[in-house]
């Protein structure tokens, strides 16, 4: 379990996180949402400790991250997999070379248990015949893939996604979501999602985390997310037209 | 206080790149194709333009020796001092702070505003040592290259004096033999090894550190390059007066 208690980041002035606590369980797909803005990005990044906070913990099934030495850290990162905005894919590398390099880095495996490993997650993430191809040569959901690949390879413990289906078409954005859920289930890691989009909310939001300004203005699952009366989480989660539809026959069915 | 503070980040982000080495392995392939990417496609310009700055120096000493007691041979003399001392070393790592620093910046600053970093650090891989050891490592043969622009300078002059007909071969070969001072060439190596180390570490510094976007990464490979310059510019003016005065 991942356990964030009492987090504050400012830049300079500005307070950017105000105090988050929350927790993320194993085995299931936790969703942190928020406009543009509310500090998504800059809390994942202080659970992936590439931003120190100033304030708060986080502790990794009871590992306190701050006190950790830099090699306690660089360690626990191994057991940690992200898959960024934009994929962030090695340019110089093919996709195999891409999924294996963790596996180069922090194994000793020979290479042809490595390329049977590189094989395994490429087939899992349903990416065939593109091992030898360069990212500039891949579709954004393609490369999303490669890149979930790549974060799953080394078995981590825990999976965090930086809105893995921005810039992606409906249908590829479900089929992504459908993937990283199914991945949680079936090794049993904590994953942590930041997304704005509502689609994967109601597909995978096991536990939602709602941030406003900095603040966490609400949690709950998918199904709460209907009948909270949180002012901010309501105007958020229905802004869109279709969303408003949704939840009218949602109450006109409840009533 | 802007300046001190981006000499503190840059000492210890200079730290930071011997520490938590990369596996031998891997790291020894990103040495040879750093040594590729800064050295040897390097040698094409350092030849081109040694062979030039010797020929020019040759013809501009030679139209200005009008004086009938000074001896033709500092036709040859003349050259050998400034490309050795400091046209090899100096302008050379100029032209090369333009070159392979963009180079080092631009690539680095790319991989960060593309998260390509943040990726490597997540992973548990010391980014600095992956990305600027193999650099620092390549360019401790820099020194080669600039041996080659010595000679190249050299050369140049020769043909310039000789082909043009300022001087002949065997004056300008004494000249080039006139009391040499095989330390300058040491002195000359010295301060190439510490520019090296400035060509590999101040752009990676600059690449490193960018905030922004694609724009904001030419920007960074502009000031990465004047930054140079003016480090290796102050450098040889403290090596010269450490090691010649």
């Amino acid at each position: 379990m991942i356990t964030v208690t009492n987090l504050h980041k400012w830049f300079g002035e500005d307070h950017i996180l105000k105090g988050i606590s929350t927790t993320f369980e194993k085995g299931k797909t936790s969703l942190v949402i928020g406009q543009s803005g509310s500090g998504k990005t800059v809390f994942m990044k202080c659970l992936l400790g590439l931003i120190t906070p100033e304030e708060g913990t986080i502790d990794y099934d009871g590992k306190i991250y701050s006190e950790l030495s830099s090699d306690q850290k660089r360690n626990l990162r191994q057991e940690m997999g992200m898959v960024f905005q934009g994929s962030a894919l090695f340019d110089s590398m093919t996709v195999e070379g891409n999924v294996m390099f963790p596996l180069n880095m922090f194994t000793q495996q020979s290479n042809s248990e490595k390329e049977d490993r590189v094989n395994f997650v490429l087939n899992r993430v349903n990416l065939i015949d593109a091992n030898h191809k360069y990212p500039a040569e891949l579709s954004g959901g393609m490369q999303k893939r490669v890149a979930i690949a790549r974060a799953i390879v080394m078995n981590p413990k825990y999976l965090f996604c930086d809105e893995p289906n921005s810039g992606l078409d409906p249908n590829t954005a479900i089929i992504i979501d459908n993937l990283i859920q199914e991945i949680t289930q079936e090794y049993d890691i904590i994953t942590v999602i930041n997304s704005h989009d509502m689609n994967s909310v109601m597909e995978i939001g096991e536990k939602i985390v709602f941030l406003q300004n900095g603040s966490k203005a609400w949690e709950g699952t998918k199904e709460d997310i209907f009948k909270t009366d949180n002012e901010a989480v309501t105007r958020f989660v229905y802004s869109s037209e279709l969303f408003k539809k949704v939840r009218q026959m949602y109450v006109e069915e409840r009533t | 206080m802007t300046y001190l503070s981006a000499i503190g980040s840059y000492s210890i982000m200079v730290k930071e790149v011997f520490k938590k080495p990369t596996k031998w392995p891997i790291m020894k392939s990103l040495i040879l194709k750093e040594i590729d990417e800064l050295i040897f496609n390097s040698l094409g310009i350092i030849v081109f333009i040694s062979l030039f700055i010797g020929g020019v120096v040759t013809i501009q000493t030679a139209l200005n020796l009008e004086n009938p007691l000074i001896p033709v041979s500092l036709i040859g003399f003349a050259p050998r001092q400034s490309v050795i001392l400091e046209f090899a070393p100096t302008f050379t790592s100029i032209i090369m702070a333009g070159k392979v620093g963009s180079y080092i910046t631009s690539s680095i600053g790319t991989m960060r505003v593309t998260e390509q970093i943040d990726a490597l650090e997540v992973m548990g891989v010391n980014s600095l040592n992956y990305l600027v050891f193999p650099k620092i490592i390549a360019m401790l043969l820099y020194p080669f290259a600039v041996a080659i622009a010595m000679y190249m300078g050299i050369l140049g002059g020769w043909m310039a004096g000789v082909w043009g007909n300022f001087t002949s071969s065997a004056d300008f070969i004494e000249g080039l033999q006139l009391d040499f001072d095989p330390y300058h060439i040491t002195y000359s190596f010295i301060k190439t090894l510490v520019f090296a180390f400035v060509i590999a570490t101040v752009p990676s510094y600059h690449g490193y550190f960018m905030k922004g976007g694609a724009l904001d990464v030419g920007k960074a490979s502009t000031t990465s390059f004047v930054w140079t310059s003016v480090v290796i510019i102050i450098l040889n003016f403290i090596l010269t007066q450490l090691l010649l005065g």
